[in-house]
């Protein structure tokens, strides 16, 4: 499993197509095929594509999994999904509120590799709808407010850059003041190169918030998914008052890449999965998605009474 | 510091090699003919200078990445010996082990307690491996926050040299978390009452270099580099080749001057003509100079005011633009 994570790992790092969210690649496909329809139509319109699940191989339609919130069915592998996903699948009613949807990109370095950063990003606007790799939204789960940041895997390998930093430090300031707690769910390759030391630089600028937020004693609940790399595991995603991960997720601070190339050695199975940073100490708990919602309401009951 | 003999060139310094190399042979034709050379040899002297004027004013990025890891370059030991007095190296994080990638203890600089700590690199093949090339494990990352916490208890400055590749991406380093380490690191010096000064002296990679690289503030040596990812690796990810380091590091912005142009370090510490590997002493002299008053203004700052001034100046770090959203 290790393998096939870390080829499609490096394409999203470097903005490359790579494998999208199971979400996202099913209305890519529809664009493809040249049914173009609004978002709320394709919601309703019957979908007849079917999903292969590639742990098992069982397949299913789309529907289904996505009736089964990604999970699969067979085998409860977790498939890759985006922000609006899980606050579909968090809050009541599917009601809540974005916020600082309007902080934006820019391309302040003028970064071009083989391509120009900006070009990067507006292929990743077109090919995600998304504002940038990391949304903020408020709502209620099982009554109970809550501030969730999500990322999404297929804006730009969900790096961390300026947008992601500046949006988690927004966030944790509203929620020190409303006294609401927050969670953040960590989905990313890493630090977003394009924007070199300053990427790297929202590291200190969200603990530091996050270190306000503690005082005032409001809780802080970090989500793993897959995968949760490099800058987000070197900051905020380790350093929840409850540390979860996602089952089979893949979490760590070194790609297993370069592990390979520095110790020239194979890695054990299982290696960097959210079971074994379990079992090492460093996750309170692994919760399946279908169980998400209720045990994140009870933690927030616990904190509350 | 290695004698002239033993000295290695970088690509770039064989001019300065060249003119070395010249005055020995006069020298040495000098002594045997019993010639007074003395005048050619100034001259040659003068050269030399006049040649490392000339190099270090016209360093690419790349250059600069080079010189930070210059074999012969002073490490965070050679500046601690030579800054301080009284220095008692404490080990470990007394939980899993020693790690001998990152040095520090209680040290006197100008009469004065600090507790001072970096990454160390090895000076030979031996003490490469022994130091595992300035990459530290988790357990270094905490023996570094032992003593910041040591430090706080008795109310001393926190000095930080920063020199790594990265921090090291191993087996053992992801089963005792390493993320989780740095992520601690980070999260605790943000809100260490006393002040925290860090010199980037060499090579600041990543998420290992901030590790213990959290301070009121954060100074550059002059020849030398701090970003979110070496030049090789951003080369290999974004270009899919090892060639483009060159690029690489040009593209990443990645040297003192840009640093402080973005303001995401407070200053840039000059370093000996031709680089710190070329006089060891002076470069721990201009260092220790530049420390000294800064210690003393940050002193003066109430402790709570001083973690509220350091949250504050991260949070500025990055870029975005603001449209108008209907929320
Ligand atoms: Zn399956």
């Amino acid at each position: 499993m290790a393998l096939k994570i870390e080829e499609d790992f490096d394409d999203q790092l470097s903005g490359e197509p790579g494998k999208t969210d199971a979400s996202t690649s099913r209305w890519f496909k529809r664009m493809k095929k040249g049914i173009n329809t609004s978002t709320s139509e394709k919601k309703e319109a019957p979908d007849g594509l079917w999903t292969k699940c590639p742990q098992c191989k069982y397949t299913c339609t789309t529907l289904d999994l996505k009736e089964n919130l990604y999970v699969c069915p067979k085998c409860e592998y977790h498939h890759r999904i985006g922000s609006t996903d899980y606050f579909e699948i968090l809050f009541d009613d599917k009601q809540y509120t974005e916020f600082f949807a309007g902080v934006k990109s820019i391309d302040y370095l003028g970064f071009n590799d083989l391509k120009p950063y900006k070009k990067r990003l507006e292929e990743a606007y077109y090919k995600t709808g998304l504002h940038d790799s990391l949304t903020a939204a408020l709502g209620k789960v099982n009554g109970f407010e809550l501030m969730v940041c999500c990322m999404d895997f297929n804006f730009i390998g969900g790096s961390l850059g300026s947008v992601m930093g500046e949006k988690i430090a927004r966030a944790a300031d509203y929620c020190r003041e409303h006294k609401v707690p927050l969670m953040i769910i960590s989905k990313s390759g890493g630090a977003r190169m394009m924007e070199s030391a300053f990427s790297l630089m929202q590291l200190p600028k969200t603990l530091g918030k996050l270190t306000l937020l503690a005082e005032a004693g409001v809780p802080y609940i970090s989500l793993c998914t897959d995968p949760t790399y490099g800058g987000t595991t070197a900051s905020f995603a380790m350093v929840g008052d409850i540390n979860i991960g996602e089952p089979g997720a893949m979490i760590g601070f070194a790609g297993p890449r370069v592990i390979r190339e520095t110790i020239k050695k194979d890695l054990p199975d299982g290696f960097q999965s959210s079971e074994f940073v379990m079992n090492h100490g460093f996750l309170d708990l692994i919760i399946n998605r279908k169980q998400l919602k209720e045990k994140i309401s009870t933690l927030l009951l616990l904190f509350k009474h | 510091m290695p004698e002239l003999a033993n000295r290695q060139f970088l690509e770039f310094e064989k001019p300065v090699k060249e003119l070395y190399d010249q005055i020995e042979q006069l020298k040495a034709t000098s002594e045997k003919n019993k010639l007074d050379l003395s005048d050619s040899i100034k001259e040659l002297e003068d050269r030399i200078v006049a040649k490392k004027r000339d190099i270090t004013e016209h360093l690419s990025a790349w250059q600069k990445v080079q010189l930070s890891r210059h074999p012969d370059r002073p490490y965070t030991l050679a500046y601690i010996n030579r800054m301080c007095t009284n220095f008692v190296e404490l080990h470990g994080d007394r939980n899993f082990k020693d790690d001998k990638a990152i040095v520090g203890g209680f040290a006197q600089l100008d009469g004065e307690t600090v507790m001072i700590m970096g990454q160390q690199k090895g000076i030979n093949t031996k003490m490469r491996q022994l130091r595992n090339f300035g990459m530290a494990n988790p357990e270094g990352y905490r023996k570094a926050l032992r003593l910041m916490k040591l430090a706080e208890k008795f109310n001393k400055p926190v000095i930080t040299l920063v020199d790594t590749p990265g921090a090291f991406p191993g087996i053992e380093a992801e089963e005792r978390g390493q993320g989780e380490a740095i992520a601690r690191n980070i999260y605790e010096m943000m809100q260490l009452k006393v002040p925290i000064i860090c010199v980037i002296i060499g090579e600041g990679a990543s998420g290992g270099a901030l590790g213990i690289g959290v301070g009121d503030r954060v100074f550059m040596m002059e020849n030398t580099w701090y970003t979110v990812i070496s030049p090789e690796s951003c080369s290999s990810i974004l270009w899919r080749s090892w060639d483009m380091k060159e690029k690489a590091a040009d593209e990443l912005k990645l040297t003192p001057d840009h640093m402080l142009k973005f303001r995401l370090v407070d200053g840039v510490i000059p370093e000996p003509l031709g680089g710190a590997h070329w006089d060891y002493n002076e470069a721990a002299a201009i260092l220790k100079k530049h420390l000294i008053p800064v210690v003393q203004q940050l002193k003066k700052i109430d402790p709570r005011k001083r973690v509220e001034e350091r949250i504050e100046k991260f949070s500025r770090m990055g870029f975005w633009e603001e449209n108008a959203v209907n929320q």
